[in-house]
């Protein structure tokens, strides 16, 4: 074998390893120093993660590939490991109250999300199908771990568990799915299967099938959605918030490039599991989430929801398309770790609340609280001028150019369907009679809330940054 | 139009104006007397500038030019989805009544509104910028942000100042309204692919597929149709009329309504003529249906909203009956008649908030024998009623007679059955007045009950004075449309001529 050394450096990874190493380190403070130190390693965990997201920024601009392929930083990886770093540590940052509580301290939160964070990176940037499972387990592993993290409470104990089996069902099922696209075109890596399937073979087919289903289940898309509701409701709620953004930006990205890259030759095979996937999802999340009384399961059901709209993005298997899905997800992160802020804002006495009822007439206890997450609420639900309208915009534009028609049209109706749980909770805290008012939010959470709150309001402003740097992300794929 | 007159942006600045005043509520921070009042002071004052500055846009109109003026444009979404806007005749009688009614619509909260005063003001200032947004974009996608964005304050206005079931009123008008504008967005991103741009301008000129355009055309039927609203869509609308607080319903009456004529006379019209020309059987019967059955329904209620709610549904079918007859005195009276309506309409709901503001209660059967003790109030409602059943003399009737003159060129069985309206609409009209205003005054409740007070004076007078002027003398209107209207009808015929020249073999 030749190894060449431009093939195996470690430049391309080197944001990867700092993260893993930092996160050794931080291990080691934490467990010869105790718990006591639980302060001081989320803070550093924070700086660590920030550290990482500029080092991805500073590797060389164009493709960079290494490990004979099996690792890509392209524009695409690029946009979405920083994206994902955001999410990871905005989490972190939320969820200092919690660490900082004497009862709950536990440093080794801030070591798994840095773990699973280091696991989506590599997931990212996977170029075959090892690096695929390598990357998929790390971030998981991690994942049920902190679901389980509330150890006292059944309820979060009950969601690592589930987590874990369901979880480890669908490696499972994606592991088989891998082996037999290895198995009918004899290579692991994207470019190599792409080569051989040029023709749809039914064996690579029902591999793809078994991938996909893998995929589907990690970024809870129906119908391997069964998890979410209950995950979110259990785990705490900081964690529930890092579930809803990091992992699904990770999942949404590999999802992307598996299919855009590794079949583009069978494009109408995929896109006809992706375009059930999406109406399904989004009309699940949209009818599913009606009844609910938990406001984190509610969340649930509007992530996969929200999942389904940026698959119909992908559906269109075109560059319009995974712009569609990279503008989207960004603009979810950013709804998703605002309402999850006022989420974990809702505290009376000391103890969080979870009910919508609790919510009425939060208007006037705190009117400002309530306005964003009320605009957050009407940017989830498609509204403009808000940046979850631009989110919609750019996948159905996808769908359309792509001759999708019935799939646009669904979509559509079902995000009317959405709007009406959405407004239910606006109703709530602005129709309502004010319940008891609420404790005096911290500070990181107003910090975490104004930012993602105004994004989301003033992104019709100046819409291009983001915009022309998806674009930029999707072009890498093609 | 040379640079010299455009050296600022007046249509921005009239479009953004309230929002800046917004901001100024947002400030004005305390909810004391004193804060509230200096909500009140300064939306009024915001609305007040506002309106003065629109009507630079008036003085510097040429009404000669038929094209867009004071146009604006700037990058936005890439390169082909600009900050496009410009109003023409047909856009510019709207954005001055939108601003013309804003103060009137503050003036009529003063005492009523005492919740929440500065979220209601806010809320109102943000929507007469989506409202004067709307009618001045020139790029589909900034016109469908406008269009949309109307329906959070409105949602909010309805919901939180309401009425008793002012949640499923909400509820419904939101809900209704993004049903249809969501299939419009739809049709928009598909003339995107087939043009490659949202501007509006330039779609005017752009020969749609005949395929495209049928399904475009229902996809923005849909939308318009909800918002205008037209038979059998219009259910929302007296629900909505009902719960809203008065100055909710005279924006909704009096400007959100005609956001659907406008957009059939901006989009429908010109962007898909083949498609139009082959619906309009459709929409004469949706028209006719409205103004005849819904007019009966009028005649059926208890309530006075929903009595003048109905009444509007009628009216309106007389707008898009003349808009889709597709000549000059069918589209003209059109852009006249919606304007009166908005007028009209704008003010019996001012009428209405009156008397409920004194016995909180809108049943029909809760008053009777008002003149007695309200005879300046009796006068001023009698004046709108008149206006409302399309009286010789009064703005309502110009409006209803050029559209029926211009429906009557094309399709006289339309043309028969509509008139039957102005019939109908007289009865419930008049009953009305009778019941509320004459007879005996023999309730308890009405025995102190006190005339127009000086604040309602001044919010009538000058509305009353506009129906009657325009009534007498609609020309300031008619010619500042002309122009726009006329282009509107030649390129309309021309492209159905051409259609019908390929038709043949």
């Amino acid at each position: 074998m030749n190894f060449e050394t431009a093939g195996y450096s470690l430049q391309p990874i080197l944001p990867e390893l700092v993260l893993v190493i930092g996160a050794m380190l931080l291990l080691m403070l934490g467990a010869y120093r105790g718990q006591r130190t639980t302060g001081l390693v989320t803070t550093l965990a924070v700086v660590l993660l920030v550290a990482t997201g500029a080092l991805v920024l500073m590797l060389p601009a164009g493709k960079l590939v290494t490990f004979g392929g099996s690792f890509i930083v392209d524009d695409f990886a690029r946009f979405l490991k920083v994206l994902a770093l955001i999410g990871s540590a905005v989490t972190l940052v939320l969820s200092a109250e919690i660490m900082a509580n004497p009862t709950r301290r536990m440093f080794e939160y801030s070591i798994l999300v840095l773990l699973s964070s280091a696991g989506m990176m590599l997931l990212i940037s996977a170029g075959d199908l090892i690096m695929l499972y390598l990357g998929l387990e790390l971030m998981s592993l991690a994942l049920y771990v902190v679901a389980a993290s509330n150890r006292e409470d059944a309820k979060s104990n009950e969601a690592g568990m589930k987590y874990f089996i369901l979880g480890a069902l669908s490696s499972g099922m994606l592991l088989y799915g891998a082996s037999l696209i290895y198995g009918f075109t004899g290579t692991v890596q994207f470019a190599g299967i792409a080569a051989a399937a040029k023709d749809g073979n039914i064996g690579l087919v029902f591999g793809l099938v078994f991938l996909l289903a893998g995929l589907c289940f990690k970024v809870s898309a129906v119908p391997f959605h069964m998890w979410t509701p209950d995950v979110y409701e259990g785990a705490p709620t900081p964690v529930t918030a890092f579930f809803a953004s990091a992992p699904k930006v990770a999942g949404l990205a590999i999802f992307t490039r598996v299919t855009l890259t590794a079949f583009p030759g069978i494009v109408p095979q995929w896109q006809q599991i992706v375009v059930f996937v999406a109406i399904a999802s989004m009309a699940l999340g949209s009818f599913a989430a009606i009844g609910q009384k938990n406001i984190k399961r509610l969340m649930a059901y509007s992530a996969i929801g929200h999942i389904g709209f940026a698959l119909v993005g992908l559906s269109a298997g075109t560059v319009e398309g995974a712009q569609g899905v990279i503008v989207y997800i960004s603009i979810y992160v950013a709804m998703t770790l605002g309402a999850f802020s006022v989420i974990l804002a809702m505290r009376r006495n000391g103890l969080h609340v979870e009910n919508i009822s609790d919510f009425a007439g939060l208007s006037r206890t705190n009117p400002l609280l309530a306005f964003f997450f009320a605009m957050l609420l009407f940017s989830m639900a498609g509204i403009p001028p808000l940046a979850g309208f631009f989110a919609k915009f750019y996948v159905f534009m996808a769908a359309i150019k792509a001759g999708l028609f019935a799939l646009a049209v669904i979509g559509v109706v079902t995000s009317v369907v959405g709007a009406y749980y959405y407004l239910a909770i606006i109703k709530v805290m602005y129709f309502d009679e004010p319940a008891p008012g609420i404790d005096r939010v911290r500070l990181e959470l107003r910090g975490v809330l104004a930012i993602a709150g105004l994004f989301n309001m003033l992104f019709f402003i100046y819409p291009a940054p983001l915009v022309n740097a998806a674009t930029a992300a999707a072009k890498s794929l093609f | 139009m040379s640079a010299s007159i455009m050296t600022w942006p007046v249509l921005s600045v009239v479009t953004f104006l309230p929002l800046v005043g917004a901001a100024l509520v947002y400030l004005s921070r305390g909810d004391d007397d004193a804060a509230r009042g200096n909500a009140r002071w300064i939306a009024l004052w915001t609305t007040l500038i506002t309106f003065a500055v629109s009507l630079i846009l008036v003085a510097r109109f040429d009404a000669a030019d038929p094209g867009f003026q004071f146009v604006e444009k700037a990058p936005w979404l890439g390169a082909t989805i600009t900050y496009h806007m410009g109003v023409d005749g047909i856009s510019l009688p709207f954005v001055i009544l939108t601003t013309a009614l804003m103060p009137f619509c503050i003036l009529a909260s003063w005492k009523s509104v005492t919740m929440r005063v500065r979220e209601y003001m806010m809320a109102f200032l943000v929507l007469e910028t989506l409202m004067i947004g709307t009618f001045s974009a020139l790029d589909l996608v900034l016109f469908y942000l406008f269009f949309e964005g109307g329906l959070i304050p409105m949602f909010l206005i309805i919901g939180v100042w309401g009425g008793p079931r002012r949640v499923y009123a909400s509820f419904k008008f939101f809900l209704y309204t993004l049903l249809g504008s969501v299939l419009m967005l739809l049709a928009i991103m598909a003339l995107y692919w087939t043009a490659g741009t949202t501007d509006i301008p330039t779609l005017m000129h752009t020969a749609v597929p005949r395929n495209l355009q049928t399904w475009a055309w229902l996809a923005f039927f849909a939308s318009f149709a909800v918002k205008m609203p037209m038979w059998p869509v219009h259910t929302w609308l007296p629900d909505a009329h009902v719960e809203a607080p008065t100055a909710g319903s005279v924006v909704l009456a009096a400007i959100m309504l005609k956001m659907g004529g406008y957009g059939f006379l901006r989009f429908s019209l010109p962007m898909f003529p083949d498609a139009s020309v082959y619906f309009t059987p459709l929409i004469y019967s949706l028209s006719v249906i409205a103004i005849v059955y819904t007019s009966l329904v009028a005649l059926m209620q208890e309530d006075i909203k929903k009595l003048i709610a109905y009444s509007s549904v009628a009216h309106m079918g007389f707008v898009t009956m003349g808009i889709f007859a597709g000549n000059t005195q069918g589209v003209a009276g059109s852009v006249f008649q919606m304007i009166s309506h908005g007028i009209v309409s704008g003010a019996l709901f001012l009428c209405v908030g009156v008397i409920y503001d004194r016995l909180h209660t809108r049943e029909i059967a809760a008053y009777g024998g008002l003149v007695n003790r309200m005879p300046i109030y009796a006068f001023v409602f009698l004046v709108f009623t008149m206006a409302n059943v399309g009286l010789p003399g009064t703005s309502g009737f110009v409006g209803e007679f050029l559209t029926l003159l211009g429906t009557f060129r094309v399709n006289i069985p339309t043309a028969t059955f509509a008139t039957l309206g102005v019939i109908l609409s007289a009865a419930y009209a008049l009953w009305l007045y009778r019941k509320v205003v004459f007879g005996a005054l023999t309730k308890p409740s009405l025995a102190t009950i006190k005339d127009l007070t000086w604040r309602e004076g001044i919010i009538l007078a000058p509305l009353v004075v506009l129906t009657i002027l325009f009534g007498f003398y609609p020309k300031p209107v008619l010619d500042m449309s002309a122009a726009s209207v006329q282009q509107l009808v030649n390129q309309y015929a021309a492209a159905v001529t051409a259609v019908k020249a390929a038709a043949l073999p």
